[in-house]
């Protein structure tokens, strides 16, 4: 893999010591609840005091981590009902990826985020309509402008079925949309999917971590998207070239900095929830994110870690021995989702405690407290263009 | 407070007085028995005889069954007849013993051939707990016996004598041994290995005269052909024993005949058990299946519809387990069906003496036979008794490892997961 | 009444059950004890029925209307204080015919012991079965579904 600093080693965040007290998350609350979408422009008040702005759909989080997007197809039903049913006991959601939406995981609508892709496999109007949020995926940060592929082999009668397209054949999504070459393009799909589920679920769109991200984010704020998520170029996948991955893209810190700048200097930051996605490794990397920007974070690898990866990097050979990027049947069932979703949920809640106590340690008791509050981080080894770029002072400043 | 009666102490009467008790625990309930003895388990008198079982071990239920359950049990008294009107049975020793629901579970009683000769000492039956205690009293290592019959009694007798050193014949009508519940092929490897034990087996013949004084010395076969012995074992059948319905308006064919709720056409009168000829759901008829599973569980059925519950007995039909020297069988229903509505596999491996032998009728299982390899027979039993259609997994109802893996997903779901079939 | 369910979804067929049981019926409880040095070595209660992909372990279902208890000649299969359906070794004879009558096919011979029935027992002497506490993937579940 590419040798490029990971940025997040180089964010110490800032504690506080006397004059600023810390907080004890064991004894005092801490609010992690995050809301994504749309915010309203300004609150309008009726004089009983109620509320009369009419409020754009958000999803609500528990804790701000949500599971990205892994299709099924590159890994196993087994592996999206882990996803599934931890995200619903977590009280987060998990995302379909690219292969529909499996019929047995339609119970799990309410935590799930239904994504629309190049390939746009197995979308129609009740797998819109079952999921929490819609989000249409431009990029991958693993392959930013690459498109992707699924051997014929992985798929089989129930892959075939919800993906609808025929048993054996290869699953190929173009690199783009072949509908979209512009904003006003992208403008048009994310209305036609609020249309077509009522207006009533929040879009997001997901693009890759690039350079020229700041301005593609603003446009696509404009375009009517709720949410924006963003991929860095460390993010996981099994089946991405080897070139592209290891050379192409620019890493997640700069990019959700670069964004988050943007769109508060232009005044829209309101308009839109920014997700932060690829190699969030730790609560400390999420601290980073969120204080540089963010309003939550997706996970994939360090999920499917939780439920038994071992990187042994064998995904696109479909013999994944964890049951997890396999469609094998006798590889399958060694992922029990009873078991992967137990481990996803320590994960999460141990993240949660970690994501508290560093919290407290800078003296905040909310996490909207520490969005965007480039304040409570320090670069080092960093230069002064990075550090300007992430809109940080330097460690001892 | 209902009085129950029950005429015998076996399996079905057991089986009664269990059902009962599982709906009315005040009701008072009079066990009827000729023989003296708690119910033990009949089956065994072939180990008694052997030296293999001992009170213990003969003992069907734990001592303290009869007080447990408030049963009076009236031993060694012979129930000699019934009054349907006024509801009363009349006793050997004339009493009499009033009931509201009566139930007859007198099992069987040896058929006895009239032969020439047949009076003479040293002939015995092998039905009771006596039978065997007689048995083992003269059944001397050196001695000689002939059984006539080679049924399951017969050849239970025949074992246990051969265990106690006595050196036996083995006189058979039928073309081959075990002819009710073993084919041609099964019947001649279990012969071999009766053989092996030194049992004398003589087929398509009979014994037309008991010789000897007093004693009997030896018999002579319909061929002619004489045989020296110190004793005759006579197993050549078991009738059903309903002497005491005899002169009443209770209607008996071969046995009491009774409804699927085991009542006979009397009005609160039942019978269960050997004496009982109920639904066979195999051959479609009213049949006596006369094997100990089917007692209990007829006692039982007819214990709770006794007590006021409403349930059938829908699992009639023959099936039996036995061994003979080490060599164990399970068979069950038409094992050699006759028509051309049947179909047969079966596999035979002579040097393992592994036979088995599936039998089927419109894709459902309604036989089988299986020797030496009897594990996980009970699957095959159930397929019967459930009327399963058998035709996803038809091939491999033979095979070993056939199980539950081979049968419809949503079987084995409802089966092994306790999901209700809709 | 609590009792042992497989999910064949889940079920590896590592057989693992199987062993765990011998073991936990063992007088050591030692696993290399129990399979290199204790003699007659104890039958596992359960079984594991595999054909690929299909494999999941079946053990006596402890039947409320249970063939066995009906059909034993003896009086050996019984239903003790817990509910489980047991053999009393000491009164069987190994005539099998609760072999005959087990629908599931869940009674073994053995025949080391001198011909009496081994079965599941539910571990009585335990929280939860043995095979259920050493499932790897959780693929047994002790649960009650009446
Ligand atoms: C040697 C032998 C081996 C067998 N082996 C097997 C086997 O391996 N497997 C199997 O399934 N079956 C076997 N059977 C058959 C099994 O024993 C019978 O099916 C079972 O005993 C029937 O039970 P029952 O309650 O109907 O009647 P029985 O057991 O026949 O009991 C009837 C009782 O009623 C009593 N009685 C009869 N008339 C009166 C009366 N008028 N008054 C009072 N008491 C009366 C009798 O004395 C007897 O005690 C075997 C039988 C024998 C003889
Ligand atoms: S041994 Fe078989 S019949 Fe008996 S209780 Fe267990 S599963 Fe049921
Ligand atoms: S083998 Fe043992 S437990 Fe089974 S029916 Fe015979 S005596 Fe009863």
């Amino acid at each position: 893999m590419r040798q490029l600093p990971a940025l997040c080693h180089f964010l110490p965040y800032t504690c506080s010591q006397v004059t600023n007290p810390s907080i004890d998350p064991l004894r005092e609350p801490m609010e992690l609840k995050t809301y994504l979408g749309r915010k309203p422009d300004k609150l309008e008040f009726d004089e009983n005091g109620r509320l009369v702005t009419k409020l754009t759909p958000q999803l609500v989080l528990n804790v701000p981590i949500m599971f990205s997007a892994m299709s099924f197809g590159s890994i196993s039903l087994n592996a999206c009902e882990s996803l599934a049913r931890a995200a619903t006991q977590l009280g987060i959601y998990y995302n379909t990826g690219e292969g529909g939406l499996h019929s047995s995981l339609y119970r799990y609508g309410k935590n799930t985020i239904a994504q629309v892709a190049s390939g746009r496999f197995g979308v129609h109007a009740d797998y819109l309509n079952a999921a929490a949020a819609l989000e249409i995926k431009i990029g991958q940060g693993a392959k930013p402008g690459i498109g992707g592929h699924l051997p014929g082999e992985k798929v089989r009668a129930e892959v075939s079925a919800t993906r609808m397209i025929p048993e054996g054949s290869d699953a190929i999504s173009p690199a783009p949309h072949h509908d979209i070459y512009s904003i006003e393009d992208l403008r048009q799909l994310i209305y036609a999917l609020k249309e077509a589920t009522n207006y009533a679920k929040p879009v997001i769109v997901k693009i890759a971590a690039v350079h020229n991200v700041a301005a593609i984010a603003s446009g696509i704020a404009r375009a009517g998207a709720d949410i924006i998520a963003i991929d860095g170029f460390r993010g996981g996948t099994g089946a991405a070239p080897l070139r592209i991955r290891d050379n192409v893209g620019i890493p997640i810190e700069m990019a959700i900095a670069a964004v988050d700048t943007r769109l508060k200097e232009e005044g829209i930051r309101h308009q839109v929830s920014v997700v932060a996605a690829g190699s969030m490794r730790n609560s400390a990397d999420i601290i980073k994110a969120i204080a540089l920007g963010a309003d939550a974070v997706y996970i994939a690898t360090s999920a499917l870690i939780a439920i038994g990866c071992h990187m042994c990097q064998k995904c696109n050979t479909g013999k994944c021995n964890w049951g997890i990027a396999t469609q094998d049947p006798q590889l399958v069932k060694r992922l029990n989702p009873n078991i992967g979703a137990r481990r996803l949920v320590n994960l999460i809640t141990a993240w949660e405690h970690e994501i508290k106590e560093m919290l407290g340690g800078m003296g905040i008791n909310s996490i909207e407290s520490l969005r965007g509050n480039r304040e409570m981080l320090r670069g080092v080894g960093l230069t002064q263009k990075e550090m300007d770029i992430l809109g940080i002072k330097a460690a001892g400043e | 407070m209902l009085e129950y009666v029950i005429i015998g102490n076996s399996a079905a009467a057991v089986g009664a007085i269990e059902g009962i008790r599982q709906r009315d625990n005040t009701g008072s309930i009079t066990v009827i028995s000729e023989e003296p003895y708690y119910a033990y388990s009949r089956p065994l008198i072939s180990y008694l005889l052997a030296g293999t079982a001992d009170d213990k071990k003969m003992a069907y239920r734990d001592v303290g069954f009869y007080e447990d359950n408030g049963v009076s049990l009236l031993l060694g008294v012979k129930a000699v007849s019934i009054d349907t009107t006024s509801k009363e049975v009349i006793l050997s020793n004339g009493k009499a013993v009033t009931y509201d629901k009566l139930l007859i579970a007198t099992g069987g009683k040896p058929f006895v051939p009239p032969m020439k000769g047949g009076d003479k000492k040293g002939i015995y039956t092998f039905i009771k707990r006596d039978d065997a205690e007689r048995l083992k009293a003269v059944a001397k290592p050196g001695t000689k016996a002939v059984v006539i019959g080679g049924g399951l009694i017969g050849l239970k007798a025949a074992e246990g004598l051969v265990k106690c050193g006595v050196d036996v014949t083995v006189v058979e009508l039928a073309d081959r041994i075990l002819s009710t519940i073993l084919d041609e092929q099964a019947a001649a490897m279990v012969q071999e290995v009766l053989e092996g034990h030194n049992i004398n087996v003589i087929l398509n013949d009979t014994v037309t005269e008991v010789v000897g004084d007093n004693t009997v010395s030896g018999v002579i076969l319909k061929n002619g052909q004489s045989i020296e012995c110190d004793m005759v074992i006579t197993a050549i059948g078991v009738r059903p024993n309903t002497d005491v319905a005899a002169n009443t308006d209770i209607s008996i064919n071969r046995g009491i005949k009774v409804d699927d709720h085991m009542r006979a056409n009397v009005e609160d009168i039942y019978a269960a058990g050997d004496v009982a000829e109920a639904y066979d759901i195999v051959y479609e008829d009213q049949r006596v299946t006369p094997i100990w599973p089917n007692a209990y569980m007829q006692g039982e059925v007819a214990g709770r519809n006794m007590a006021g519950d409403d349930v059938v007995f829908d699992s009639g039909f023959a099936r039996n387990s036995i061994s003979f020297f080490g060599l164990p069988m399970i068979t069950a229903g038409i094992i050699k069906p006759v028509g051309n509505e049947y179909e047969v596999t079966s596999i035979v491996q002579p040097d393992k003496k592994v036979y088995k032998k599936a039998v089927f009728k419109s894709n459902r299982l309604v036989g089988f036979i299986r020797l030496t390899d009897i594990d996980r027979a009970g699957i095959l039993t159930g397929l019967i008794k459930e009327k399963i259609d058998v035709s996803p997994f038809k091939d491999k109802l033979l095979d070993e490892d056939f199980g539950f893996v081979y049968m419809p997903k949503s079987y084995r779901k409802e089966k092994l997961l306790g999901v209700k079939r809709k | 009444m609590k009792r042992v369910y497989a999910l064949e979804e889940y079920c590896v067929g590592c057989r693992l059950c199987e062993i765990n049981c011998t073991v936990a019926h063992s007088e050591s409880k030692d696993i290399i004890w129990a399979f290199k040095v204790e003699e007659p070595r104890p039958l596992p209660g359960i079984l594991v029925e595999e054909v690929k992909p299909i494999s999941f372990g079946l053990q006596c279902r402890h039947c409320d209307d249970a063939e066995c208890i009906k059909s034993c000649i003896t009086g050996a299969m019984h239903r003790d204080e817990r509910g489980a359906v047991v053999c009393n070794a000491d009164k069987c004879v190994g005539c099998w015919t609760c072999i005959m009558a087990c629908p599931y096919g869940t009674i073994k011979r053995n025949e080391d012991k001198g011909n009496v029935v081994s079965k599941c027992d539910l571990c009585p002497d335990l929280p939860q079965p043995a095979c259920v506490s050493n499932c790897p993937n959780e693929a047994l579940i002790y649960v009650d579904r009446g």
